[in-house]
């Protein structure tokens, strides 16, 4: 018996996730759509039948018509062309920040967890007091004062989603830490970094996915909101968020202007939160955290 | 002590379904039981035998989706209970026909405090209002010999042992003066101290409310302490009856034999010996006799499934085993 | 119970201080220099030199960090760069607004969500179930502007049943008018959250022991589904409105913003506009502040929901 059969820990067949994702028929529905959403970032400029950023004064405020399917804004922007393109950039914000919040935050919990005592005390109480702050206003805060920019809003959302990844890294981590096969790689002289890194945290791999596909739901309902108060990607750069923030002063008269954007957004949302609930109810049943 | 008259309760042909995987399987089948006045009658067997689907199947207890009465009756009171309509059963359930269960530690509402939780049942059939209803709840918890009654009908499910918990539990299930209790398992999680105690005050009760018991249990020394009558189950099935006595004495069935044979005893010293193989599962039943994979006495007529058959000289005894009601038959 | 809500309160002076500190360093984030931040850079140089003394910028970083936290704790949250009145005051102006919205946001949805939570359970996985659940998690996919500005355009520009514009009124007719669509909006994000765990809730509690021995007791489904499952489903119905409190907070001050209603989400934007980062700064700290204060009376609603939570911990 090698030291790597004993002192492994059992790690979740991914057969079961697989099966117990597909039973559920709403993840279906999940999956379809982020694909839709994704492939529609993706090729952009070649679905796009305008340059989002061409003006077009003559044509300016149309609504929905054949040659701009979802009509033109205050500088004749074709509508549709600036959606595809904001959907790069919604989906890139979101999904970087997340990683980021995830790789720290999960690393902060994990350490915190695993040396515990005065050390982890401290960290949790930060992390606590970040809890404390509403995520929307946390997010504005940062973005206020580091100034609006793509970095900046990245930076931003991040730091809002740290502190979450920070407390569901630690849970596990502390159960685990205590578990034979941990005692076993420490008379074994096993490092630290060996032990959390090949042994508690493959373990936490699949809680943390699941609560970063809800996260980056989260994420990109911060990006489009932090847009709308102006302090997401400045203009002439379409983002959804900036989008219904023009379109907002032509709400009387020009519906399609926030309409469209607001479905984008809404759709894109509910996808990544039915299938971050599919992916959940597969991995745990019981890992209810409402 | 022999109970007399009219059967309290009369099952016939039961036979309970669970869905497995879009299929309905018999978790108990050709259930034939009476339960007399005044008497104790214990159903023995092992996890998965279907006692405990038996008992919940006589208040309808089941859950609502994935369990039905296929067929059968159940005759209480010149009634039928399986025909009764739901909200029927809710004026029988802890009014005429009570339960007690398992795991004092779960059984109980957290939010509700002890008193009320008896009280409720005297409200809800008696009609009482509240006030009275938790007079008659304090005399109940003294009758369970709850020490300092009037103090803990105040208290919490969480401030009470689980042997006290338990004592709570039957005094809810008599609050309303059952005819018949139907105690599944109740002293299972206990320690054995708290279970003699528990036994023993429902032998008091049982005797003080002229009510019946049907006692559900694996435990055969449980069995010897308090039972006049006991049925045997296996695989769903009831494969023996007999008055305690005579089944301690003279075991019919292969499997009541093995039971005893498996159950360490005091009085003569043998070795256990451990029944070889394992219950069928639900939808994994042999055609014939349920219990031939494992019995040492099987023979090739074993592949007909037995009937429960009446057995000569004690009345009420019988067993399901084409080979040894013939052996009895012929003695 | 007093006792216990004054002991909680004194722990969670650590909390508010961290909070305090954090408030500190998100505000000297600004890169360069905070006076030429707000002032611009054609700014003279002795307005910025005033500017920075009136902040206290020339002073070390430690002096200015105590005189932060006492001025806080003292209740003084600065002075508006731009109206020149006490940051307490601003947001006492507008706070009766906030704190109606919120109100009303809490009681729609608490009163539509818990029904429909408990109707949901009891009918699982029945098509009322998936059509509930889908509804819900659609409900709080939408960002707070989105919805609305879709209750906007479907209720005020195109029905016009209500108005566009929810500013103040004296009129108390026309004031509770302003109120229900933003109150709507808020309260049915609310009410999604509190369908959903409301429902999970249940079902939890559906399967559990002692609902199967008041079943046994005889007890009728309406009184089990209330006295002994929903009383007992309410611990993390109760915890997850306590956690949801932050993004109604976040919701809150879009709804505001959309509806163009008074509050202090219109008073962080006017703040944001203008650069006024006292303004911006003491506002954090008060939303901050409720949040801890909610967290306090979070766990207040436990000790009264679940007996077995004592209060002397």
């Amino acid at each position: 018996m090698t030291s790597a059969t004993m002192t492994s820990a059992p790690s979740r067949q991914p057969n079961a996730l697989i099966q117990a994702f597909r039973r559920n028929k709403l993840s279906w529905l999940g999956l379809a759509l982020l694909v839709f959403i994704v492939a529609i970032a993706v090729f952009a400029p070649l679905l796009s039948p305008y340059d989002p950023l061409a003006q077009d004064i003559l044509h300016r405020l149309e609504p929905p018509s054949a040659a701009h399917w979802l009509g033109t804004d205050t500088y004749g922007r074709d509508v549709m062309s600036r959606l595809f393109y904001g959907a790069r950039i919604s989906l890139f914000i979101g999904f970087v920040a997340v990683l980021i919040a995830m790789t720290c935050g999960s690393a902060i919990g994990l350490l915190a967890g695993y040396f515990g005592g005065l050390f982890d005390q401290f960290v949790m109480g930060i992390v606590d007091v970040m809890l404390s702050f509403p995520t929307l206003l946390l997010g504005l805060m940062i973005a206020a004062m580091l100034g609006a920019s793509l970095e900046n809003l990245i930076v931003a959302i991040a730091i809002t989603e740290m502190a979450p990844f920070a407390r569901v890294a630690r849970a596990p981590t502390i159960s685990l830490k205590q578990r034979d096969f941990v005692e076993a790689g420490h008379a074994l002289g096993f490092s630290h970094i060996r032990i959390m890194g090949v042994h508690i945290l493959p373990n936490m791999v699949s809680d943390i996915v699941v609560v970063g596909s809800l996260w980056m739901a989260t994420a990109i309902r911060t990006e489009a909101s932090l847009s709308f108060i102006g302090l997401g990607v400045q203009p002439p750069t379409p983002t959804w968020g900036g989008m219904i923030r023009e379109g907002f002063e032509n709400i009387l008269n020009s519906w399609w202007l926030t309409v469209f954007p607001s479905l984008a957004i809404l759709i894109t949302v509910l996808a990544l939160n039915i299938l971050g609930d599919a992916l959940r109810d597969a991995i745990d049943p019981k890992m209810r955290s409402e | 002590m022999t109970a007399s008259g009219n059967p309290l309760l009369q099952i016939r042909n039961l036979q309970t379904e669970f869905r497995v995987s879009d299929a309905w399987h018999a978790a108990i089948q050709g259930i034939d039981l009476d339960v007399m006045r005044n008497e104790t009658l214990a159903i023995v067997g092992e996890s998965g035998s279907g006692k405990s689907v038996t008992a919940l199947s006589i208040l309808r207890l089941l859950p609502m989706s994935g369990a039905r009465i296929a067929r059968g009756r159940i005759l209480f009171q010149d009634r039928d209970l399986v025909g009764l309509s739901e909200r029927e059963m809710s004026g029988i359930r802890g009014d005429s026909i009570a339960m007690i269960f398992q795991e004092p530690m779960t059984s109980l509402n957290p939010t509700m405090r002890v008193g009320d939780q008896i009280a409720e049942a005297i409200v809800i059939h008696r009609g009482k209002s509240w006030g009275d209803a938790r007079k008659e709840a304090l005399r109940l918890l003294d009758e369970v010999k709850i020490p300092a009654a009037a103090k803990r009908m105040e208290d919490y499910p969480h401030e009470f042992s689980g042997g006290m918990r338990q004592r709570v539990m039957i005094a809810i299930a008599l609050a309303c003066r059952p005819k018949l209790l139907l105690a599944d398992e109740p002293t299972t999680a206990l320690d054995v101290t708290v279970q003699a105690q528990v036994l023993a005050l429902l032998n008091e009760l049982k005797t003080a409310h002229d009510m019946s018991v049907v006692f559900i249990t694996h435990n055969l020394g449980v069995v010897a302490q308090i039972a006049d009558r006991v049925a045997v189950m296996y695989a769903g099935e009831i494969v023996e009856t007999a008055s305690v006595g005579d089944l301690f004495a003279n075991p019919v069935h292969p499997y009541t034999e093995a039971l005893l044979r498996a159950m360490p005893r005091v009085d003569v010293s043998a070795e256990l010996e451990p029944i070889p193989g394992s219950v069928p599962s639900i939808s994994g039943r042999p055609e014939g006799c349920n219990f031939a994979p494992r019995c040492q006495m099987r023979e090739p007529r074993c592949s007909r499934h037995p009937q429960l058959s009446a057995l000569p000289g004690s009345p009420g005894r019988c067993a399901r085993c084409l080979v040894r009601v013939d052996q009895e038959q012929a003695a | 119970m007093m006792r216990y809500f004054i002991r909680r309160l004194l722990l969670a002076i650590p909390t508010l201080l961290a909070m305090l500190t954090v408030v500190f360093v998100l505000v000297r984030l600004v890169p360069g220099d905070a006076a030429v931040a707000m002032l611009g850079d054609q700014a003279s140089e002795a307005n910025l030199a005033a500017l920075r003394a009136r902040l206290g910028l020339d002073q070390p970083l430690y002096v200015q960090y105590l005189g932060f936290i006492g001025d806080a704790l003292r209740g003084d949250l600065g002075t508006s760069l731009v109206s020149g009145r006490p940051v307490l005051e601003e947001v006492a102006n507008v706070l009766p607004y906030t704190l109606e919205l919120t109100a009303a946001a809490m009681i729609i949805g608490t009163v539509f969500g818990l029904p429909l939570g408990v109707w949901a359970a009891l009918r699982r996985n029945r098509w009322e179930d998936y059509f509930t659940r889908l509804l819900s998690l659609t409900g709080l996919s939408f960002p707070g502007f989105v919805s609305a500005i879709l209750l906007l355009l479907a209720f005020a520009v195109y029905l016009r049943w209500l108005p566009v514009m929810s500013s103040a009124s004296g009129d108390p007719l026309t004031h509770l008018r302003n109120l229900i669509l933003p109150a709507l909006n808020l309260g049915l994000i609310m009410m999604a959250y509190i369908t959903r765990v409301t429902r999970s809730s249940m079902l939890n509690v559906l399967g559990e022991d002692y609902v199967r021995t008041a079943r046994a007791k005889g007890v009728r489904p309406s009184r089990l589904v209330m006295r002994h499952a929903l009383r007992n489903a309410l611990v993390p119905i109760v915890t997850v409105v306590g956690l949801y409190f932050g993004t109604l907070i976040g919701n809150s001050v879009l709804t505001e913003i959309v509806f163009t209603r008074p509050g202090l989400g219109k008073l962080i934007l006017g703040a944001l506009n203008s650069r006024d980062y006292t303004l911006l700064q003491g506002l954090m700290i008060v939303f901050a502040s409720f949040v801890i204060l909610v967290n306090i009376i979070t766990d207040l609603v436990y000790s009264l929901v679940d007996p077995r939570v004592s209060l002397s911990k």
